[in-house]
């Protein structure tokens, strides 16, 4: 058998894991790592600018992908800078493997030079960590990591490397192992049957239905079976704004995605529902609202894989812990041998209801003869692109505006900071992806906000030659913070505007790439597409958008999901 | 209500600190915890005792099984169940108290395990009410010192928490 470095064994390790790509940054404690890396050609490396990016570009690779992503770096302030990415990743149950630097064992405690306890330090943001404690030890802890980050509700796993772990000057046996068998941690991998049966049946008994759909179908793969269920019901199906794509935008059956600032017909159809079927969706309070006035009228069937998502906020009538995909296929050949068939007059009555709602409000907004108005550069984006692109956002109003007007019909598209709603995601994300789908469309939709907490990341875009189109929808301001302020705080804009915005052309520029500045309407579509067609060089258009716009709809603060304003002045 | 929750947790550094941190992470309160390891040198056996609602019972539980390296756990709070804990008290003792509080230890049954002129120490094992009732019954006014282990618990009859 072959003798190897715990450094070699750590690259070997993840070579025989299939990681195509290490995004990282070096430092002392990891050298030793960098060094087997430079000697192998297997993994390619990407060097970020900053920590933080390496993380989401892990992230934005495995929300395109479905597979892990992979960060390497070094202890201290290498290892706390990914925090923040970690903890974006946590949040959207993100697969991920983040290996991180440490000072030698010698050293742990006494607070050595870049020495942090990273364990401690992310214990609360990741699914598990792990610390080598013995550099044998290396394989199998490599494969758990993979396989807990990437099993059950997936997340991410931070492995802790003290320096002395991967020394040059001590050889060990490798070898990988093929599984990895962990006796505390089994998910689920059916649902329960009599469950099943009984949330079918529920389903066909159902006559204002509802399916309510989450990541988790996008994470789970589900996308299939949810999309050939819901046709075969015929029933209206609304999706978290982490579930979009998980079922076609531009489907007739589609409402749109519900919560704060979901659609007016996908809220109603929620509070007047009687039957919810929540499919890999967590009931959070940007959905449910104030959950005591929670579709009052409404059963609830949820399927998750982690049971602790189920009753958490809100009690489910029917609990079904198993991963979606099987639970799905299962349910799909209960409702085709089944007699019974959804009361087609109800639903009928139904939609009808449902079709009023849409065209009640029907996600209208004001236009402006000379003003550009940011929901129409996410309009005009998704016509140029075919709605086809992938979409990365930062978080904020254009955020919001990306999901409501660009629509998805395929998952793993759009590419979003949904539960930590972590700003300066945006740009790495998309690197991400443009990285492992170079022949795709990338759009980073960000805010000038957004953009300026990773902004150092055009230079890694330069050195991989990363072509993402950055469309900066620039409002002079924060402008969610400002919406909230103008809404709540009488109009007291504290701190919200950004005074001393930098020149994003010359900064562009500066940076290799290219920058367009649109501020004027008649401009906005050639230039989008002058922007688009330059196919090999990272264009950054610099749109000036109204400054006063507000995202409609929003619910009502503590109301219920009917309560919402639908524009400055009308509250329904 | 107040619960029981027992835990086998893998006997690995790290894994006591998950539990602990899970619970201040997610808003949960700890009346008490004890971990020490078993017979099987692999796991520890973990218990806390803790408050609050059936839905919080219910998610202090599920999160817990979360943690990969919490192997099993029951509530032991669900059906029949011993708890006991032990509690070390120092009381002053002099004069005709000497008298009167070993006839209380004696009634509640424990032990004076050290003995100085002024001072007696006290031994007392029961569920967590008899150690209050103890602490009532001799008034906190002669008490110098208390040190409690907190609650350890098993199910009564053939059921046992193993793997």
């Amino acid at each position: 058998m072959e003798l190897l470095s715990g450094a070699d064994m750590l690259i070997r390790a993840l070579q025989d894991e299939g990681v195509e790509y290490i995004y990282g940054y070096p430092g002392g404690a990891a050298l030793h790592i960098y060094d087997a890396l430079f000697r192998q050609d297997k993994v390619k490396h990407i060097l970020v600018r900053h920590e933080q990016a390496a993380v989401h570009m892990a992230d934005g690779y495995a929300r395109a992908t479905g597979k892990p992503g992979t960060v390497l770096v070094t202890s201290g302030p290498g290892a706390t800078n990914t925090i923040t990415g970690i903890a974006t990743a946590f949040m959207d149950s993100i697969p991920m493997v983040v290996l991180c630097g440490q000072v030698a064992s010698t050293l742990i405690g006494e607070d050595a030079f870049q020495e942090t306890d990273m364990i401690g330090v992310s214990r609360p943001v990741v699914k598990h960590n792990m610390s080598v404690r013995r550099p044998q030890d290396i394989p199998e802890t490599i494969r758990k990591a993979y396989y807990i980050a990437s099993t059950g509700r997936p997340g991410p796993v931070v492995v802790d490397i003290p320096k002395d772990m991967t020394s040059p000057n001590e050889r060990y046996e490798y070898s990988y192992p093929k599984k990895v068998k962990l006796r505390s941690y089994n998910p689920a991998v059916r649902g329960h049957a009599g469950q099943i049966k009984k949330a079918v049946d529920m389903l066909l008994a159902a006559k204002r239905p509802v399916i309510y759909a989450g990541g988790g179908v996008i994470l789970g793969k589900a996308s299939d079976q949810l999309t050939e269920l819901t046709r075969r019901l015929g029933y209206p199906i609304t999706n978290t704004l982490m579930g979009i794509g998980c079922y076609p935008a531009t489907d007739k059956q589609h409402l749109g995605w519900l919560g704060m600032h979901g659609t007016y017909e996908a809220n109603m159809a929620m509070h007047h529902s009687d039957l919810i079927l929540a499919v890999g969706a967590r009931f959070d309070d940007r959905v449910t609202n104030a959950t005591e006035k929670f579709c009052p009228g409404a059963r609830i069937i949820h399927i998750d894989i982690d049971p602790a998502s189920i009753s958490k906020t809100v009690e489910a009538d029917v609990p079904i812990v198993g991963p979606v995909d099987a639970v799905l296929k299962e349910m799909l050949s209960l409702v085709r041998e089944s007699k019974a068939r959804p009361d087609a007059e109800a639903l009928a009555a139904w939609w009808k209801q449902i079709e009023e709602w849409r065209a009640f409000h029907g996600m209208r907004y004001e236009t402006s003869p000379d003003v550009i108005k940011p929901q129409e550069v996410i309009e005009l984006l998704w016509k140029l692109t075919n709605g086809d692109a992938y979409v990365a956002s930062d978080v904020g109003q254009h955020q919001m505006f990306a999901a409501q007007y660009y629509k998805f019909d395929k998952p793993n598209r759009w590419i979003n900071s949904g539960g930590l709603g972590t700003m300066g995601f945006g740009l790495p994300a998309a690197m991400g992806v443009k990285l492992t789908h170079p022949d795709a469309e990338v759009l980073c939709i960000t805010g000038e906000g957004s953009i300026q907490m990773n902004i150092q990341e055009l230079s890694t875009c330069k050195q991989y030659n990363l072509p993402v189109k950055i469309i900066n929808l620039n409002n002079q301001a924060l402008g969610m913070v400002k919406q909230w302020q103008d809404m709540n705080y009488e109009s007291r804009h504290s701190q919200s505007y950004m005074e001393s915005l930098p020149d994003f052309i010359k900064l562009a520029e500066a940076y290799g790439h290219v920058g367009i500045r649109i501020d004027r309407k008649e401009d906005l579509e050639p230039k989008l597409r002058e922007a688009l067609a330059m196919k090999d060089r990272l264009v950054f258009v610099d749109v000036y958008v109204d400054r006063f716009e507000h995202v409609y709809p929003m619910q009502v603060a503590r109301g219920a999901m009917k309560d919402m304003w639908l524009s400055k002045t009308e509250r329904v | 209500m107040r619960r029981i929750i027992s835990v086998l947790l893998e006997n690995e550094p790290g894994a006591l600190s998950r539990v602990v941190g899970l619970f201040s992470q997610r808003n949960y309160n700890i009346e008490t915890l004890t971990v020490a390891p078993t017979e099987d040198e692999t796991l520890s056996r973990l218990t806390v005792t803790t408050r609050g609602s059936d839905r919080v019972i219910e998610q202090i539980t599920k999160q817990l099984n979360k943690l990969i390296e919490v192997v099993k756990l029951v509530d032991l709070t669900e059906g029949a169940h011993i708890e006991r804990e032990l509690m070390l008290v120092k009381l002053k003792a002099t004069g005709s108290q000497r008298a009167e509080i070993k006839r209380t230890v004696d009634i509640f049954r424990g032990q004076i395990v050290d003995v100085t002129s002024s001072v007696y120490t006290v031994q007392l094992t029961g569920d967590s009410e008899k150690l209050d009732g103890f602490i009532q019954a001799v008034g906190t006014s002669g008490v110098l010192e208390v040190v409690r282990t907190g609650v350890s618990g098993i199910a009564r009859g053939e059921k046992v928490l193993s793997l």
